[in-house]
């Protein structure tokens, strides 16, 4: 004890007499503690983070294993309640029975060809009315936004033609193109074409005026704004509306397909209503969600390449 | 003054309001800059100080009166301006990189010459090795100077700021107003710099123009005739700094009490 109280008394002797501020050894020491505090800190840091990943790990885990108990859950009460007869499996369908259904279409293919001819023409028609669609959407959008007259005079005739509910047009198509691609394709070009448009020509007109001040200061001419500056800002927009879209492409091919078709995932299930047979209706359905699920994924991919430029949700970097 | 870089000549600029009224920004505005005069502009809040600025970009036209640019009549954006906006301007969808070579792109000269330089200017304003960074990846202050690479690359004869620097803490603007005068001194430039921070003006500038509350006019314009190059972290403790505020202050005090008492009776309307 004694030692200790008298050390800092032996301390300041021992610099002799220094003066209290500016000394060299004071500032040594100011420096040190600066260096060890900041390891200090990087150690708490790097301590706090791992802890952080921990608890993000475990919360992960619990997520999936509600989710799968969940699906347990909801299936098993299904299969079940079909089992014991408390509701009639020939109008709801069971589980087991849709996974048969789709292993029988799997290995031994459908009334229609084998499985995969059925989805890969459905997603034809899809795809096919999604690019057209959304292609139509963007090059509208952005020439509407740009042109404030030729908006002004198209205005009404573009809600009217957004109020038609319009997979009636289906009939109208079948009978323009009859079996083919087209109809189903067309079908789905009107679903997606509006909702491309409407966002691609709210992008447009929300543009930041001060960025566009800027441009035309910086010597852009009216090309360069449009594709310098309004298309990659309407972007994110656009974008957004892809999502939306492409689930109403699928919408309007299987629709289309209602209306007359030889193949497809949507005649699939028609055909599988028409002979009572729950568990394909369930079975077709099951394949489109798997498919659109996937189409969702790639967008988001192309998403993330088009606008690597936003900042992430989740900040990987700190701003200085 | 046939020799002005800019000139003002008995304008006006009124805008029409979404309630079908009219508002006067600016009225019988006359003023001058000279080739290679720093002029910054001080005024209370909604004084049209922006407004004048538009009027000399040639992105706004004026109602009244003449505005003229090398002796030419604006009309549409004049050749040889540079602005830098009072806001984040520079486009986020593109690098520092991009950002900075945009001028010399939009200008005509190929990306390979634009990327060289642009790395020039990038180093010029102390962002060397950021080229590759998105503006969010960014803080304000070096956004600040990405936009002012922006505008200098492009070699303006003319450059209008408005309020740049307000967005930024004391030291950051005390940093960037020491390099904008640095910059300013290597090119041969005039700039009309619009703030409503007297202290500012007055360390930037060679002459000060006081605008009365809106419709806004000149109320007086003062020289400033302290020596250069100046450090503006240590000019404002001079003597002769303190009189010219003073001198000035007891202008536009009057400018700023007007204003303030107007907004409070539209507060209470």
């Amino acid at each position: 004890m004694s030692v200790r109280s008298t050390l800092p008394r032996s301390d300041v002797s021992a610099q002799g007499g220094a003066p209290p501020f500016g000394s060299v050894g004071m500032q040594d020491g100011a420096t040190q503690g600066l260096a060890s505090r900041t390891a200090e800190i990087a150690a708490l840091d790097a301590d706090l983070s791992a802890r952080r990943a921990q608890v993000a790990q475990r919360r992960r885990l619990i997520i999936y294993a509600l989710r799968l108990a969940f699906t347990v859950l909801w299936l098993g009460s299904w299969e079940l309640s079909t089992r014991l007869n408390w509701v009639d499996p020939f109008f709801v369908g069971q589980p087991s029975g849709v996974v048969q259904r789709l292993w029988t279409w799997i290995t031994e293919g459908t009334a229609l060809g084998p499985l995969w001819l059925q989805a890969v023409v459905t997603m034809q028609e899809a795809v096919v009315g999604f690019l057209i669609g959304a292609a139509l959407g963007v090059v509208f959008g952005i020439l509407l936004g740009r042109i404030e007259v030729m908006a002004e005079v198209l205005s009404p005739f573009i809600k009217g033609a957004n109020a038609i509910p319009r997979v009636v047009l289906g009939s109208l198509f079948a009978v323009m193109f009859g079996l083919s691609l087209w109809g189903k394709a067309a079908t789905a070009v009107v679903l997606v074409f509006f909702v491309v448009f409407f966002n691609a020509f709210q992008g447009v007109r929300e543009v930041d005026r001060n960025l566009i001040a800027n441009a035309r200061i910086l010597g852009a001419d009216n090309r360069r704004l449009t594709t310098e500056i309004i298309i990659p800002s309407a972007m994110t927009w656009i974008l957004a509306s892809l999502h939306i879209s492409f689930g109403l492409a699928i919408v309007g091919a299987v629709v289309g397909e209602l209306f007359g078709a030889t193949a497809g995932l949507g005649q699939l299930i028609y055909n599988a209503g028409h002979t009572f047979d729950v568990n394909g209706v369930f079975a077709g359905m099951f394949v489109l969600a798997v498919l659109a699920l996937i189409a969702e994924g790639l967008i988001s991919a192309l998403e993330n390449r088009l606008v690597k430029w936003r900042p992430s949700r989740v900040s990987g970097e700190i701003p200085i | 003054m046939a020799g002005a870089a800019i000139e003002l000549r008995s304008v006006t600029k009124r805008f029409a309001t979404p309630k079908g009224g009219v508002y006067t920004a600016i009225r019988d505005l006359t003023m001058e800059v000279a080739p290679g005069e720093f002029c910054a502009v001080v005024g209370p809040t909604g004084c049209g100080k922006s407004t004048t600025l538009a009027l000399i970009s040639g992105l706004e036209r004026a109602s009244a009166g003449e505005v003229l640019v090398a002796g030419e009549p604006v009309r549409g954006i004049p050749q040889g301006i540079g602005y830098v906006f009072q806001s984040d301007a520079v486009f986020p969808w593109k690098t520092v990189l991009g950002n900075v070579a945009a001028g010399p792109r939009y200008h005509g000269v190929s990306n390979w010459d634009a990327g060289k330089q642009a790395k020039e200017w990038i180093a010029r304003v102390g962002l060397a090795g950021f080229e590759d960074r998105y503006p969010h990846q960014l803080s304000g202050g070096m956004r600040k100077r990405v936009g002012l690479a922006q505008s200098l690359i492009n070699n303006p004869r003319i450059l209008l700021m408005d309020e740049p620097f307000s967005a930024l803490d004391v030291q950051t603007r005390t940093l960037m107003e020491n390099e904008l005068l640095s910059l300013w001194a290597a090119s041969s430039a005039s700039v009309v710099f619009v703030t409503h921070d007297l202290e500012e003006a007055i360390a930037l500038a060679d002459r000060v123009v006081v605008m009365t509350a809106g419709p806004g006019t000149v109320k007086g314009t003062f020289a400033v005739d302290l020596p250069r190059p100046r450090n503006v972290a240590e000019i404002r403790f001079q003597p002769r700094f303190v009189q010219i505020y003073e001198a000035i202050w007891s202008q536009l005090r009057d400018e700023v009490l007007v204003s303030y008492e107007r907004q409070k009776h539209a507060a209470a309307v």
